[in-house]
């Protein structure tokens, strides 16, 4: 097996350069931030050099941003005044961090008596009134910003805390922790290896979004000419200085208001903008998992196949597809379905084995009109119960799923909402399915529960999904699915998640129902064992084409082709094949 | 890398026994006003040097259990768990830490077992530094290790995200191959791949176990690959062992009516074969075997 030639990929780098918004409020927040550092550098007056003769002037190439009410240049007091403004914002947002990571991963870490009380500090945190406390902290310290700021920053750290514990709690039930543990690394190692970094992201979002608020706060304690003195400038107190003098020149305020607007919607800019990164890292970590199955591929023999595929006559054929060909949108589009052809016929069970990355799932997909974003039919047909609804939208298939054909899944409790009883959902389908009124639905609903042998259907008609076992969850989704009385049954890997005596229960469940309702059956799945158990004709795909196809005991006994050779020699047995 | 131990001539019966558990209890605690769970219920198990142990059950079964009560994952509420004579049922710390040298383990998740954050050679580079190995031996011992589990060397300076199920997984059992244990417990190593996949997995598992004798306690789910690789199977039922034994005979000729029921339940890739069997199975339910499963029996709610 040889690795892909993928290209060198960091998981994590990246992702805030992909967001424009983002970018651009860092080089913003940044370029201030140098400014203001550099202010003894760049600001062309002193922050208190007066100049009466020129008061209240708008910009000019002597005063780019114009003089204030005692001629003093304002782009200087700017420079200035963000020094105390964002070094009483770094103070918040250090104070902010550092509580709330060493007490959040204390909590995760050694839970117990530690959790309980690290959960009700933050509690306390997050109820004491932020702004009193502050007033009382810049009385005692005699106007001194440094105390207050940081008392704002343990005063928030209230959510950072609980943040970081839900982080670290979460992935140190990951099993790459466990792997790490018994790889013999001391747990210094393992905290800073594997736990702290996968808390990185999420404090860096909190922190920007927390600097935002500090900076409110900030810049509200400078209005009110608290914790710095008069005339040292702070932007809030430029603020203030300007909307006394609104009247006489409103330009202030702008420029004023302006920077801590700016600075402020930069790091909320920022925080978005990181989220959206990691909420689409972590999809993308998901997503990207199974993608470099490679095999060979035999387009020669895929032909044929379809071809053996479609020369039965297409009487009695419940679902029939022709040609089919998906494509998933992108340049240049990625065909992950070519050329596919097969039929299912009433009374018959048609399995469509195959690999992750076969298709079978987005051919199974396509059929239900229930197609991924971004994927589409680019050609072919599918006829369903004989109408045909290939690129059908969606009211059309609506009218479709759950009438002419039913679906079970793998996961039967992501096919039920937890929010519902069982009879609530059974019936919320009759109602959409059926014209029964309020009494025969109930009874409809326990005539279904009972054909699919649970006990006591009156009280599983009460039940939540929560309260089902797995084998019990499936049963309750069949009966879903037969409610509108399909002619499909369309069932994707319904038994994978399920024990061995559950799926040969429920296997004999859909066997019973097909053979009693003419029942024509798509299972899809990766279990030779189960096709062998279920299915009459058998649909081999690799690589999004059809490589063999015939009935069961002739595909098992006879393999054609070498993939479905490979694959009967790579199913495990349980009874001696010499 | 050289073999510690040489496979015994006689696996069904370890004399003396690589890895001995003896009525092994574990309860999961209880939170405030709840009271504690035991799972396992005075479990015995031997596993011998360069043998495979087939830990079978169903889900809930405690088989997952057991494997960490061993790896020291979860407190162990009673009994002991012996390595080469020694207890280590409640070793912790340094001792624990040192046990990495012994004791390794393969997960059944190969997407979650890797860290995703750091590379694979960062990965398998951590129990050699852990076990002291010195920075400038380590590069070497990894290309070996990668060329043992057939991954090509520039694996090193990749992340878990560039590989496949199957490759993932060959990393992670270098990884437990690295410190060349005695054990590897193998947490359904599998179950989460492609057949075709599954099928080079347990070929690679079988090879180093003739090249290092390694012995496995492999955990899972599945009766068919039981009897294709393991030694002697050991069957699980809500915590308790009800039977074991070579499992080419415990699969062949159950005794135990539950693993009878979980040998008849098991279809097979043959549909002729398969009809027979299940046509049994049908049968036995319908006949004078109270409580054997039946279309009519639906899964109790346990």
């Amino acid at each position: 097996m040889s690795s892909s030639p993928t290209p060198r990929r960091r998981p994590r780098s990246a992702s805030l350069t992909a967001n424009p918004v983002a970018t651009v409020a860092l080089v913003v927040v940044a370029l201030v931030a140098i400014a203001v550092a550099l202010a003894p550098v760049l600001s062309p007056y002193g922050s208190n050099e007066q100049d009466l003769a020129h008061i209240f002037e708008g910009p000019s190439a002597a005063h780019w941003l114009g003089t204030d009410s005692l001629g003093r240049d304002v782009l200087s007091r700017l420079l200035w005044g963000g020094q105390p403004t964002l070094l009483g914002v770094l103070a918040a947002v250090v104070a902010f961090v550092v509580a709330g990571v060493v007490l959040g991963v204390l909590a995760g870490t050694i839970g117990g008596w530690v959790d309980a009380l690290v959960s009700a500090v933050a509690d306390i945190l997050m109820s004491l009134p932020g702004v009193v406390l502050i007033l009382a902290i810049l009385a005692i310290f005699n106007q001194d910003l440094a105390p207050a700021m940081i008392a704002l920053g343990l005063l928030g750290s209230g959510s950072l805390v609980r943040v970081v514990r839900a982080a670290v709690l979460a992935v140190r039930s990951e099993l790459f922790v466990s792997a790490a543990i018994v790889s013999g690394l001391r747990p210094g190692r393992i905290m800073a290896r594997h736990i702290l970094p996968t808390v990185v992201s999420p404090v860096i979002i909190q922190a920007s979004l927390f600097a935002g608020a500090a900076l409110a706060v900030q810049s509200g304690l400078g209005f009110l000419s608290l914790g710095v003195h008069p005339p040292e400038p702070t932007w809030g107190g430029m603020v203030g200085e300007a909307a006394a003098n609104l009247a006489k020149a409103p330009w202030l305020l702008t420029v004023s208001g302006g920077i801590i607007t700016l600075v402020s919607l930069g790091f909320a800019l920022i925080g978005d903008g990181l989220r959206d990164a990691d909420a689409a890292r972590r999809r993308g970590g998901e997503v990207a998992a199974p993608r470099t199955v490679a095999a060979p591929a035999a387009p020669a023999a895929a032909t044929a196949a379809a071809a053996d595929a479609a020369s039965p006559g297409a009487t009695g054929a419940v679902l029939e597809v022709r040609d089919l060909v998906i494509a998933f949108g992108g340049r240049p589009p990625r065909e992950v379905v070519r050329g596919v052809s097969f039929e299912v016929r009433a009374g018959e069970v048609l399995g469509l084995v195959g690999e992750s990355g076969s298709g079978k799932t987005v051919t199974t997909l396509a059929a239900l009109g229930l197609l991924p974003p971004g994927a589409a039919v680019t050609s072919g047909r599918i006829v369903l119960a004989g109408a045909d609804v290939t690129g059908a939208d969606d009211a059309a298939f609506r009218g479709i799923r759950g009438r002419r054909v039913g679906l079970i899944s793998q996961e039967p409790m992501v096919a039920l909402d937890p929010l519902f009883t069982v009879g609530s959902q059974l019936g919320d389908v009759l109602r959409h399915a059926t014209d029964l009124d309020r009494r025969q639905r109930r009874a409809r609903a326990l005539e279904l529960l009972a054909q699919v042998h649970l006990p006591e259907p009156a009280a599983v008609l009460r039940k939540y999904p929560h309260e089902l076992s797995g084998g019990m969850a499936q049963r309750v989704a069949i009966a879903l699915a037969l409610a509108g009385d399909p002619e499909l049954l369309v069932a994707d890997e319904p038994t994978t998640a399920l024990d061995v005596t559950v799926q040969a229960g429920i296997l004999d469940l859909l066997r019973e129902l097909q053979a009693a309702r003419g029942l024509a059956v798509l299972f899809v799945t990766h279990d030779l064992a189960v096709v062998a158990d279920i299915c009459d004709r058998v649909v081999v795909m690799e690589n999004g084409e059809i490589v063999e196809s015939g009935s069961v005991d002739e595909l098992f006994a006879r393999p054609r082709e070498a993939y479905t050779r490979e694959l009967l020699a790579s199913t495990p047995n349980l009874v001696s094949t010499t | 890398m050289s073999a510690r131990s040489a496979r015994p001539a006689d696996p069904a019966a370890p004399a003396a026994p690589l890895l001995s558990i003896r009525e092994l209890e574990v309860a999961y605690a209880g939170r405030a006003r709840a009271r504690g769970r035991t799972v396992i219920h005075g479990v015995d198990l031997d596993l011998a040097a360069g043998e495979t142990l087939a830990l079978v059950g169903e889900s809930g079964s405690g088989k997952t259990t057991i494997g960490n009560a061993v790896l020291g994952l979860v407190p162990v509420a009673g009994g002991r768990i012996e390595l080469a004579g020694r207890d280590i049922t409640r070793l912790r710390g340094r001792g624990r830490r040192a046990l990495a040298r012994e004791v390794q383990a393969v997960f059944q998740n190969p997407y979650g077992s890797l860290n995703p954050w750091i590379t694979v050679g960062t990965t398998l580079a951590e129990p050699l530094r852990a076990a002291g190995m010195p920075r400038e031996q380590v590069r070497g011992r990894l290309e070996r290790l990668l060329d043992r589990v057939h991954l090509p060397t520039d694996a090193l300076t990749r992340y878990p995200a560039e590989f496949s199920g199957g490759q993932r997984q060959r990393i992670a059992i270098a990884r437990a191959l690295a410190l060349e244990p005695r054990l590897i417990v193998c947490d359904e190593p599998t179950s989460a791949l492609d057949v075709v996949t599954q099928a080079a997995v347990l070929e690679l598992l079988q090879e180093l176990q003739a090249e290092f004798g390694v012995a496995y306690l492999f955990i899972t789910h599945d009766l068919a690959a039981v009897r294709e690789f393991a030694d002697r199977v050991a069957v699980l039922e809500a915590g308790r062992i009800v039977e074991t034994g070579p499992s080419r005979t415990v699969c062949d000729a159950p005794e135990h009516p539950y693993t009878r029921r979980l040998v008849a339940a098991a279809p097979v890739p043959d549909p002729v074969l398969q009809r027979q069997r299940r046509a049994a199975r049908l049968a036995a339910a319908a006949g004078p075997t109270p409580g054997a499963l039946s279309p009519a029996t639906p899964d109790s709610a346990a």
